[in-house]
């Protein structure tokens, strides 16, 4: 659900706005460290993905459902620079081309559902990945668990925001409540939807998984002579 | 949670709202945006005069009106918050249509329902009157970074055929009998998004030899 103009007073659009753009900034010279001239192709089709995935949506009970925000998931899977970046642009389209969003609500869009959950999520998995064995089958694990802890603090960080430059004094106590309380249950989806598909993929391109390269580096080529097997 | 982005809101005309510079329509749409957001609570005079102004712009774009109502859905939920306010929020309280509502709430909710129409309204015109392409152009012309513009392109162009694969995913799934109805069908929908991002990010790589082959360096030809 995209943050409209008006939520925030001006101060803080501005200020988010800021801290937007140098995210932004920075995830460019990254990540074309990591993919030189393919970047422009990938992180477009990447942010096309993270799109239509916003699309696909997941049934939870009694006719309502839901869909995942994407960020911990193109964290895991393409990497958090790319991620930053395919999430950003896909907050910039919406808002520009779909009128989704407030144009001076775009950096606080930006720096909660993109920045925020990518940087969140990505620093979650790396932490469980160190924790668990190194195979990979705990990428998708680590990645779940990244996926459940992004959603709740990009909800916290919104609070804080709300706090500071929000419209009406809301009491704050009931409003982190109800906030966190909401979103651990849609963390909760977004985790093990995260789970699921982060398994899917590794199960066919594991080399496409940013997040599983350290563990593919580990295995060694395993040659299975017919000789051995008899 | 998100209303559906299935289709772009691009209304073809030949009126001066579409035929002005999109840089231009940027800056004027972040500026109008700005100083209503940093308009004080309470003055609606000033709010009338930018609604006023907006519906000028409307009717000079010549986009049926109905257009623009139809695709306002995705401020729903926020109208629902800013009813809320009133009730939820603190402070002194008022007498409003013979309820007892938070003075501060009501003041609140009132200028975020306005608000955010306004940012919809403003928006949608932009996005009904500037193509795409004119878009990616303006922003360029705005001095965003040329690597940001060409991953923004790449997006707008292969949304609709990444957009696609996931609706011929749905029809294959459904023509084999396969309705999501509760989360036991999860696993069968993430294996359709695993599918959706590897078929996507080979689609970048091929993409990628594809532009290397017609001799990119890094640049968008001119």
């Amino acid at each position: 659900m995209h943050v409209p103009d008006g939520f925030l007073d001006a101060p803080t659009s501005v200020a988010t706005g800021a801290v937007a753009v140098v995210a932004v900034g920075v995830s460019l010279r990254k990540a074309r460290e990591e993919l030189d001239d393919r970047t422009a192709p990938l992180a477009g089709l990447v942010a096309a993905f993270i799109f239509a995935t916003q699309m696909l949506n997941f049934p939870v009970a009694g006719g309502t459902s839901g869909h995942l925000m994407g960020g911990a998931i193109a964290a895991v899977l393409v990497g958090p620079w790319t991620g930053v970046l395919a999430t950003s642009v896909v907050f910039l389209v919406q808002c520009l081309l779909f009128a989704d969003g407030g144009i001076t609500a775009l950096g606080t869009n930006i720096v909660l559902m993109g920045v925020t959950t990518v940087v969140v999520g990505w620093f979650v998995f790396r932490g469980v990945q160190a924790v668990l064995p190194r195979t990979t089958a705990m990428v998708p694990v680590a990645a779940g668990i990244g996926a459940f802890v992004s959603v709740p603090v990009a909800a916290l960080l919104f609070v804080g925001l709300y706090a500071v430059g929000g419209a009406a004094d809301i009491p704050l106590g009931q409003l982190t409540g109800a906030m966190v309380g909401v979103h651990v249950l849609i963390g909760l989806g977004e985790g093990v939807i995260t789970f699921l598909a982060v398994g899917s993929i590794i199960a066919v391109r594991p080399d496409l998984v940013h997040g599983a390269r350290s563990v593919l580096k580990t295995r060694t080529l395993e040659v299975r002579t017919a000789g051995a097997a008899a | 949670m998100g209303g559906a982005h299935g289709h772009q809101l691009h209304f073809h005309g030949h009126s001066p709202v579409h035929r002005a510079p999109a840089h231009l329509k940027i800056v004027a749409l972040v500026v109008f945006m700005l100083v209503v957001v940093a308009t004080p609570r309470g003055w609606w005079p000033a709010y009338a005069a930018y609604l006023a102004v907006l519906l000028a712009v409307v009717a000079t774009s010549r986009v049926p009106p109905t257009y623009l109502l139809k695709r306002m859905v995705v401020e729903v939920p926020f109208v629902f918050f800013a009813l809320l306010l009133p009730f939820v929020a603190t402070g002194p309280e008022t007498e409003f249509l013979g309820l007892t509502v938070s003075e501060s709430g009501l003041h609140a909710g009132a200028k975020l329902l306005v608000t955010a129409t306004l940012g919809v309204i403003a928006s949608l015109t932009l996005a009904a009157t500037t193509e795409p392409q004119a878009l990616l152009r303006g922003l360029t012309r705005l001095r965003m970074p040329a690597l940001l513009v060409q991953i923004m392109g790449f997006m707008v162009r292969y949304l609709e055929v990444v957009t696609d694969e996931l609706r011929r995913m749905k029809v294959a799934r459904e023509s084999r009998g396969f309705s999501a109805r509760d989360p036991r069908h999860w696993p069968v929908l993430a294996r359709s998004f695993g599918a959706l991002f590897i078929r996507s990010f080979e689609r970048g790589e091929r993409v990628h030899l594809a532009m290397l082959s017609r001799g990119y360096t890094g640049k968008m030809p001119s």
